[in-house]
């Protein structure tokens, strides 16, 4: 026999978008609950970093989304203290050549009227900011604004904070809908739920799940690998990256993108990150790319030359083909909202995603313009 | 893009084969005498692996077969391989990838320099990378003294010592006996052996032992040994605390229950200077894992490879053969890598090998599941007990990973915790976590590397943009 | 009885090897795990959180509690090293990289 419980909200997917919107929609005074097949943090979010970042967006909708949440997490942060390991540390980000250095400028001067902080960094000058950084790298612009939390910590915070009940271990596998076609519940493996509001948080599964509303959702896993030294000492003070990173994150190609970003973490290790290819869900290690992001990061800060590689991991963003997530009630169903596809940034946009979706369930509208994140945008393309 | 940035030009060899162990040594030797070439690559310097480990030969050992059963065996091969021009022995490779393309790529690691790496191409890859043993803590595991059966067995083997001059052996399974044989034939006085299971007794086992004749002669002499010696096996107990600020000093043993719970009033401590301890051995399987290879789980809960009767994984061109296979001694490991060595040639398997298989592989399975640990070993885990070593994470970290945010299995638990995280990648405390989290058991542990890896020499060759 | 009359072992000479500058003997053959046990030193390294004592323990390079910084190299695995004569062993603390810290 089917157990069958009825919330407000039922978000699909614990990992921290899912578990964002259960802790904003949960202070909203909604009765949530949250089921995912795996346990917390099992998906993407397990397999991030967990870089806040507003030094790597372009002026537009993603980089507003992303100032945003910068504030929400500093909020969250005094909530959680040191359990999630966030940092307010800001970015570096270093020019590796003269031309590029003008580009990193012009770029910077965008966002400053966008509302980001930055600060130009003379070549003389980064040594102060980063000890071990690599001789003669032409100059760089520091973002005070950028951060860091571990992911897993903070999905996992954010969801019991929300005291949302959990279903884990239990795939949902249809979407059940009323006589006009509204969601009413979802059905698991192991039971149904009943409510009037849905939350596709599944991220790189996200298409999957609006195919079971019989929605498109054209969500792609884009994936990378990630670096994992040896413990040691601060010896990178902040998320410290080269300004070709930018040009990879907004690039549409499949092929392997890679560029070194370089950070310290709380407990240690040295992370660095961030190759990008579309190659599937193919898991298969690549020593090309970790020989990349190897040699860039030891370009970055040479003494990196003398630790050791303990670990390297690989996880697939939700991606969606314009970068942008998609975000809010999905006009094509009643009672199903989209959050997911953020892509290489959805720790960053998580509490921004959570507190725009619970306004929109308790029936705010938000104020935050969410047009371009409308999920059935897709299909109007055609 | 790219896959593979080993050298150009002609494929070096037809077989690669990882380990040189009982089982990696038959493979080669059975692969040359098939006219095949092959490299024989391990981490250590020299040839062996577990079983056959010996002293370097400057210790000027005159009678190494004092600690080996097997000794001639081990001897011949080692002659033969030496003679043998179509194998090359590639020792201190430790190889941390293997990639798949047209052919398979080996990346290894030599030793801390940026020059110290290495690939090797083959056009088959035989997995005999042997087992390392499973740790189930107690309070104090991490006291200096503190060592694994296994452990003390290998220093001794290779280095001629002791971790001191009284020393406990415990844990579970028939390793011990092995050890407690060597240890105390070298000089140590062995106050107890302690086993968790009921098991044998060896006068008891004879039954289980007797379709495997070699085993039983083996298992007879280190029962006559520890006679001798006056060393005391002691069933259905375990040592749940050890005592002791910067060194051991002493154990608490502990009568268990049928489930490995630690009788209330039965602790009874041991002084001694030394412990070693084990609970069995856990394939190291991490190379094939990491392409995908399927497995299957012992009947001690952990995580074998799946191989077919001619010792093929489930990835082509990938044989596996030893412990990689599922525990089960050096008889066994031998007897499939032959038959690997057969495979990989595309001839026929021998029929003594395919016996010597079939009788030791249903041993091994009788053996697993006798000492299989109960399921509330974890009862002598205290909240303070450092679950992982490197990391230094308490079990009660595990356990609120668990109760308070939502933590069901290990690789959750490690994301939330860190146990696991460390040096050791979760080797030493992977069983363990997976327990505390109530997760499933003997599925295969990730680890893309498998093992540590000096970054300049992942960097290497080029480094673009440094002016 | 000991293990070296067990298998009849007739080394060369001794090494000198230091550990935290005090000589220790090591016979050629021994890595520097077996030379420090032969000389009743079980502990070369301190953890980084705890700070508690740290030695051998696996034996076969698989626990990495068995670091030490040799010759200056923090994280040296003594199990696997060879003794070679004049190699300064000392006790490590934390991650060894203290001197990297900035
Ligand atoms: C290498 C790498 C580095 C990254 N670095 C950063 C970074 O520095 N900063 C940053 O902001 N972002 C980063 N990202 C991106 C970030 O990790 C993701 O954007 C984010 O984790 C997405 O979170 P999510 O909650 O949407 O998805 P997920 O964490 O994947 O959660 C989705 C959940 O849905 C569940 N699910 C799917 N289908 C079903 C179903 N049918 N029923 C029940 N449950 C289901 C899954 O099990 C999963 O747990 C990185 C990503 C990678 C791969
Ligand atoms: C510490 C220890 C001590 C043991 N002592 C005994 C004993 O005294 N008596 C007994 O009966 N059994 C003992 N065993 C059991 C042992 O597993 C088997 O009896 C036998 O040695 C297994 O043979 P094998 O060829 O499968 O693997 P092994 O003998 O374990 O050989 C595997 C080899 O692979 C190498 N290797 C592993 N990974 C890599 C890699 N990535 N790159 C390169 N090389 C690699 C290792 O260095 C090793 O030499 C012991 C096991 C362990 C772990
Ligand atoms: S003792 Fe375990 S790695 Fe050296």
């Amino acid at each position: 026999m089917l157990k069958r419980t009825s919330y407000d909200a039922v978000v699909v997917g614990a990992g921290v978008v899912g578990a964002a919107c259960a802790y904003y929609a949960a202070k909203a005074g909604l009765r949530v609950a949250v089921v995912d097949r795996g346990p917390v943090a099992g998906g993407t979010t397990g397999a991030g970093e967990g870089n806040l970042l507003v030094s790597d967006k372009e002026p537009g909708p993603e980089l507003d989304l992303a100032l945003l949440s910068t504030t929400l997490w500093r909020d969250l942060a005094a909530e959680f203290g040191d359990r999630v390991e966030y940092e307010p540390k800001g970015g570096l980000v270093v020019a590796t050549a003269p031309a590029g250095l003008d580009a990193l400028h012009g770029f910077a001067a965008g966002q400053l009227a966008a509302g980001v902080d930055a600060v130009a960094v003379a070549a003389d000058d980064l040594r102060e900011l980063e000890p071990h950084l690599a001789d003669g790298l032409p100059g760089g612009v520091l973002y005070p604004q950028d951060a860091q939390v571990q992911p897993a910590l903070a999905a996992a915070h954010l969801l019991r904070a929300s005291g949302a009940d959990r279903y884990l271990g239990e795939a949902v596998t249809a979407l059940r809908r009323g006589p006009g076609g509204a969601i009413t519940g979802v059905v698991t493996e192991r039971r149904e739920l009943a409510a009037p509001a849905v939350v596709n948080a599944a991220g790189t599964w996200g298409g999957a799940v609006a195919e079971l509303a019989g929605v498109r959702l054209p969500v792609l896993p884009r994936r990378g690998f990630v670096l994992v030294t040896e413990p040691l000492p601060r010896i990178v003070r902040r998320k410290v990256y080269a300004a070709d990173y930018v040009a990879d994150v907004a690039s549409g190609s499949a092929d392997l993108q890679s560029s070194a970003v370089v950070e310290g973490t709380p407990a240690g290790p040295v992370l660095i990150g961030a190759s990008r290819e579309r190659v599937g869900f193919d898991r298969t290690l690549s020593p090309e790319v970790l020989h990349r992001l190897a040699a860039q990061a030891a370009a970055l800060f040479p003494v990196l030359r003398t630790v050791a590689v303990q670990r390297a991991y690989r996880g697939f963003r939700p991606y969606l083909p314009d970068h942008l997530p998609a975000i809010g009630r999905d006009a094509r169903v009643p009672g199903l909202y989209q959050a997911c596809g953020h892509e290489g940034a959805g720790i960053g946009l998580a509490p921004a995603t959570g507190l725009l979706i619970a306004r929109q369930l308790v029936g705010e509208k938000p104020e935050f313009d969410l047009s371009p994140f409308r999920p059935e945008r897709f299909d109007e393309e055609e | 893009m790219a896959t593979s940035r080993s050298e150009a030009g002609p494929i070096r060899y037809d077989l690669a084969v990882i380990g040189a162990g009982p089982a990696g040594l038959a493979a080669a030797d059975a692969a040359a005498a098939l006219g095949l070439r092959v490299a024989l690559l391990d981490a250590g310097a020299r040839l062996g692996g577990q079983y056959y480990r010996h002293p370097a030969p400057e210790l000027g050992a005159a009678r190494p077969e004092k600690l080996h059963h097997g000794w001639r065996t081990f001897d011949r091969l080692r002659e033969r391989l030496a003679a043998a021009p179509l194998v090359d022995h590639l020792p201190e490779h430790h190889v941390w990838a293997a990639e798949r393309g047209e052919h398979w790529t080996l990346h290894a690691t030599r030793g801390p320099e940026r020059a110290d790496r290495a690939t090797v191409t083959a056009r088959g890859l035989l997995l005999a990378t042997g087992a390392y043993e499973r740790q189930l803590p107690f309070p104090g595991w991490t006291l200096p003294g503190v060592v694994t059966a296994g452990g003390a067995q290998a220093m001794l083997k290779s280095g001629l010592v002791l971790p001191g001059r009284r020393i406990v052996v415990a844990g579970s399974g028939p390793l011990l006996l092995a050890v407690a044989s060597s240890l105390a034939a070298a000089g140590a006085r062995v106050p107890a052996i302690v086993e968790a299971t009921g098991y044998l007794g060896y006068g008891r086992g004879l039954p289980v032992l007797a379709g495997n004749p070699a085993k039983l002669a083996e298992g007879a002499e280190h029962a006559a040994r520890l006679l001798r010696h006056g060393v005391r096996l002691r069933r259905r107990a375990a040592v749940v605390e050890a005592h002791g600020t910067d060194r051991i000093t002493a154990v608490t043993v502990a009568r268990l229950d049928a489930r490995w719970k630690p009788v209330p009033g039965s602790g009874r401590r041991i002084a001694c200077d030394a412990l070693a301890i084990g609970h069995g051995l856990v394939p190291q399987i991490d190379l094939a894992v990491e392409l995908g290879a399927a497995t299957v789980t012992t009947a001690d809960g952990t995580a074998a490879l799946r191989v077919d009767a001619q010792q093929r994984t489930s990835v082509p061109g990938l044989w596996a053969a030893g412990e990689t296979c599922g525990v089960g001694g050096a008889d066994l490991a031998l007897a499939e890598g032959v038959l690997a060595a057969h495979s990989v040639a595309g001839k026929p398997a021998p029929a003594r090998e395919l016996t010597v298989r079939r009788r030791r592989r249903g041993f091994a399975a009788l053996m697993a599941a006798a000492h299989a640990p109960g399921p509330d070993w974890t009862g002598w885990v205290t909240d303070d007990t450092d679950v992982c070593r490197c990391e230094e994470v308490p079990a009660r970290a595990v356990r609120e990973a668990v109760t308070e945010l939502g933590a069901a299995d290990a690789r959750t638990v490690k994301l939330l915790t860190r146990a696991g995280m460390g040096w050791c990648q979760g080797r030493m405390c992977g069983p363990a976590v997976a327990c505390l989290s109530g997760g499933p058991l003997g599925g295969p542990d990730s680890r893309p590397l498998s093992c540590p890896v000096p970054l300049a020499q992942l960097a290497e060759p080029d480094e673009p943009f440094v002016q | 009885m000991d293990p070296l009359d067990l298998v009849g072992a007739e080394p060369g000479p001794a090494r000198t090897i230091l550990f935290d500058g005090r000589p220790v003997p090591a016979l050629p053959g021994q890595t520097l795990a077996a030379a420090l046990w032969a000389d009743g030193v079980l502990a070369w390294r301190t953890t980084r959180t705890g700070g508690r004592p740290r030695g051998a323990f696996c034996g076969i390079g698989q626990c990495f509690d068995c670091l030490a910084t040799v010759n200056g190299r923090p994280n040296q695995r003594l199990c696997l090293l060879p003794a070679e004569h004049g190699d300064a062993v000392t006790t490590q603390e934390g991650h060894g990289h203290g001197d990297l810290a900035v």
